[in-house]
């Protein structure tokens, strides 16, 4: 039970190293406050002690400026801290345009990953060091959440929809990957681990496992064994919304709101086509809903991406928080 | 005052003496009464929800699950959190002490509707009795905050049971506050204006505002859940358009500010045993009265800070988190008025005073480990584990079941004309002090080092700071059980307390110790501020 014996969790993203400066702010400022009040409350109740049975408290009239002053620092030293705080916050939760993207689903009790290039682990995730990944993330059941204490990211991991963060490994090694959010029974065994490489060794893992084919290109055999391709053709203007092109775009439905293409878009279109339709099309498309795998969703919703070329990356907006808003909920 | 001299007292008629027999507890329309049987009740389930922690941190001990299994463990922790928010820490203060003196304080004979506050006592045993039932039948395993889509598609345990038994408890709580409420504004005695209340008073009233606001919340939320159980109705499964993540926003909208109900009241009592071991007026009275309506009014405005990293929107995040910076300022205000109070104060180290002394430490702890969780960067790396886990502990029980326990520590001589032991509550005072400590600070430690909460078992790693917390609750349980002991031995043997033995200020020591059942044989009439220990003397030596 003594042997590894930690008091500080370990650090492997440049996040990691700009939370805990934070962290050590805040407590050096929490502890000056505690310390402040303890000795106060002790000096106090020490040196002015009941001397004689029946002696009561001096008369002390309410000093409107102390109230002021102790109602003001407190104040002016949380708007400090909030502000430090949201720019961190802001930053783990907007992923970087130029983020390669992994997909991770979590079912009760485990973790299922697909790398763009269409390998696929359970409970073990390997990483290149020093490369951005952006996680786009689902459950196929409860809430569960993603959480790696050495990168300090954390985000809930939700059915039926897709949220996302990001982390850029800096060192080499393999990191606890626990599920933050109480999700059943065997809550506490759905661990997994985060195994960061060298470019070099990724590569050569990579290859090893490698499938015939990498998440776009299973998108684009699927957009044909689902028959999408029979409608979603490049000038099929009159039955269904053109898809080149429209990833990030604005479109206008039926009914006048406007939603942005992205990733929680394309996948309510194809589970629940008539939930959001574009305005000027018939509701002719067949719901999808129990056909197609949460693996096959994003493949088929990478391809959807790929067709917006070059734009691809900087327009889409799956993360948590960018959803969210163009949704507006 | 000796044995000797108490049994040639001629019998004087009191609350307790005044009628025997069941039935005349029962069927009993008086306040300090009715607050004898929540004492009852909610002494009760504080035990059970206890025995509950201690298999947890039993548990715990070691890495491994080996005590229980996984899916009892999460019903164990369940079954705590239910039963101590629900039955023991919503009702504490206000429905044991709040009932027994607030009409006392105001000069009234009882609450305005004394039928209400009997059924509420009523209502509430007949959801506690619910949720005994769920817990005989296996209990619920979905945690006290029954997460959708976990609780309304996936739990496959006594949901329905417990969340019903919680609806129902939360309309006694609103009958409570309404009760207060309606009390407060209508039967203050003459002369008793809005600014010479005790503030125990304001913290109840405010306390009040959140039950009779907040708690219909709650409930849409709880039937919203057993509905989805039973109908399928869709609201929170995303396979037909519902949205699971609507389900905590609901909830939080209550129980966000129903933290504020567990902790106001103890603030009320912290301003009462602070002035009356300093025998001083409170410094910044209307500070102190108006932080507890700015809490109340902000607590409204902060749920989103339980969904930081629940997919909601960075705007969200970003204003829910400086409104929570806000709610810290009027807390902050209260602890540097109790301290100011303090200088130049007439201190006695009683045994309710240490509590208080104790509480001013806790309190600050829990609620400057509120602010980090407030800010946005640190609570991504924490939330949802160990560090909340100590965070909220600190605030219910280093600040709510501290207060209740000082407050019941202060009144006792007044609830029951005895004096308990002071050497063996000074003693269980400081075991609470040391044991709190050594159970919930480990787990600062451990939440950062990234252990998340509901953990049956967990990496080895984390074992060091959980033995120690598992150590500390022991220490912690013997503190809890001593009182117990004392204060049930203090019925019959401790010593008569007179009317005033604190050498307290306000209208509940001017009457005898136990009360007559009309509290007052006139109607009191005020003339001085509250805690006017200056006018008090004054009139003594005269």
């Amino acid at each position: 039970m003594w042997k590894n014996f930690p008091l500080f969790p370990d650090k492997a993203t440049e996040l990691a190293g700009e939370v805990d400066q934070l962290t050590f702010v805040f407590l050096a400022i929490a502890l000056f406050f505690s310390l402040l009040v303890a000795t106060l409350v002790v000096y106090f109740a020490i040196r002015y002690r009941r001397r004689s049975e029946g002696q009561i408290g001096e008369v002390e009239e309410t000093g409107i400026w102390l109230e002021i002053v102790w109602s003001a620092i407190p104040l002016v030293i949380l708007l400090g801290m909030f502000f430090w705080g949201a720019k961190i916050y802001i930053k783990a939760y907007r992923p970087p345009s130029d983020a390669v993207e992994y997909f991770v689903t979590g079912k009760q009790w485990m973790w299922k990953f697909q790398h763009p290039e269409g390998n696929r682990e359970i409970n073990h995730l390997h990483v290149p060091v020093g490369q951005r990944i952006r996680l786009t993330m689902t459950s196929e059941d409860v809430i569960h959440s993603f959480f790696v204490p050495a990168f300090r990211v954390k985000a809930d991991v939700l059915p039926g929809r897709y949220t996302s963060i990001w982390f850029e490994a800096n060192k080499t090694g393999t990191f606890t990957l626990f599920c933050a959010e109480f999700c059943g029974a065997e809550h506490s065994q759905m661990l997994g681990s985060i195994i960061v490489m060298e470019p070099q060794d990724y590569e050569q893992w990579l290859a090893q496992g490698q499938p015939e084919k990498g998440v776009i290109s299973s998108g684009e055999a699927l957009f044909s064994k689902y028959v999408c391709n029979t409608c979603h053709y490049p000038d099929s203007a009159a039955r269904a919304p053109i898809l080149h092109g429209i990833w990030g775009e604005e479109v206008v439905l039926g009914d006048g709101e406007s939603v942005v293409v992205d990733a929680n878009y394309v996948r309510e279109s194809i589970l629940e086509p008539t939930a959001k339709l574009v305005k000027g099309y018939q509701p002719l498309m067949p719901t999808y809903q129990g056909q197609v795998s949460e693996e096959e969703l994003v493949q088929l919703i990478s391809y959807v991406r790929s067709l917006t070329s070059g734009t691809a990356e900087s327009q889409d907006s799956t993360a948590v928080g960018d959803s969210n808003e163009s949704e507006g909920q | 005052m000796s044995a000797e001299a108490t049994t040639n007292l001629p019998r004087r008629v009191n609350y307790l003496n005044v009628d025997h027999g069941v039935k005349s507890w029962l069927l009993t329309k008086d306040h300090k009464r009715i607050a004898i049987l929540y004492l009852v009740s909610i002494s009760f389930f504080f035990a059970i929800g206890g025995l509950m922690a201690s298999l947890i941190r039993l548990e715990l001990a070691t890495p491994a699950g080996d005590l229980v299994q996984a899916d009892v463990y999460n019903r164990l922790f369940t079954a705590h959190g239910v039963i101590m928010i629900f039955l023991f820490l919503i009702p504490s203060i206000p429905a044991v002490l709040g009932n027994f003196l607030i009409p006392i304080m105001i000069g009234a004979k009882d609450l305005a509707f004394p039928k209400l506050n009997l059924a509420s006592w009523y209502v509430y045993n007949l959801g506690a009795a619910l949720m005994m039932w769920a817990l005989l039948r296996g209990g619920a395993d979905t945690g006290w905050t029954f997460y959708t889509p976990y609780s309304s598609m996936y739990a496959n345990s006594e949901v329905i049971l417990t969340a019903l038994g919680a609806f129902i408890v939360g309309f006694s709580s609103i009958m409570t506050g309404l009760n207060f409420i309606v009390t407060i504004h209508r039967m203050r005695a003459p002369g008793l204006t809005w600014f010479r209340l005790p503030l125990f008073v304001w913290a109840h009233y405010a306390t009040s505002l959140i039950q009779v606001l907040g708690t219909p919340v709650v409930a849409i939320a709880i039937l919203l859940v057993a509905a989805e159980r039973l109908l399928h109705i869709g609201i929170f499964d995303p396979a037909v358009g519902g949205d699971p993540v609507l389900f905590q926003h609901l909830f939080w909208f209550y129980s966000h500010p129903a933290v504020y109900i567990m902790i106001l009241p103890s603030m009320g009592v912290m301003s009462e045993l602070v002035t009356a071991f300093s025998r001083k007026r409170i410094f910044g009275y209307r500070f102190v009265a108006f932080s507890s309506l700015a809490i109340a009014v902000l607590g409204f405005l902060v749920w989103g800070h339980h969904l930081f990293v629940s997919s909601q929107s960075i705007l969200a995040g970003v204003i829910f988190s400086v409104l929570t910076m806000l709610v810290a300022v009027p807390s902050a205000v209260k602890v540097f008025n109790w301290t100011a109070t303090l200088y130049k104060g007439s201190i006695s180290w009683e045994t309710p005073m240490l509590y208080a002394i104790g509480y001013v430490g806790l309190f600050v702890i829990g609620g400057l480990t509120g602010t980090m969780l407030a800010t946005l960067g640190f609570d991504i790396h924490v939330h949802d584990t160990y560090f909340v886990v100590a965070h909220f502990h600190y605030i219910m029980v280093g600040g709510a079941v501290m207060g209740y326990l000082g407050g019941l520590h202060f009144w006792w001589p007044k609830i029951t004309g005895r004096l308990y032991p002071a050497f063996w509550s000074k003693i269980s005072a400081l075991l609470i002090f040391v044991g709190f400590n050594l159970t919930f600070f480990p787990q600062f430690v451990v939440g950062y080092l990234g252990m998340p909460r509901r953990y049956h078992a967990y990496p080895e790693e984390f074992q060091v700071l959980n033995v120690l917390s598992s150590a500390g609750a022991t220490v912690l349980a013997v503190g809890y059980i001593l009182p117990t002991i004392y204060f049930i031995w203090s019925m019959r043997y401790g010593e008569r307390a007179g009317a005033n033995p604190w050498g307290a200020y306000g209208l509940e020591w001017q009457i005898p110790s136990p009360p007559p059942t009309h509290n007052f044989e006139e109607k009191p009439v005020v003339t001085t501020e509250a805690y006017d220990y200056y006018t008090l003397k004054e009139k003594r030596v005269a």
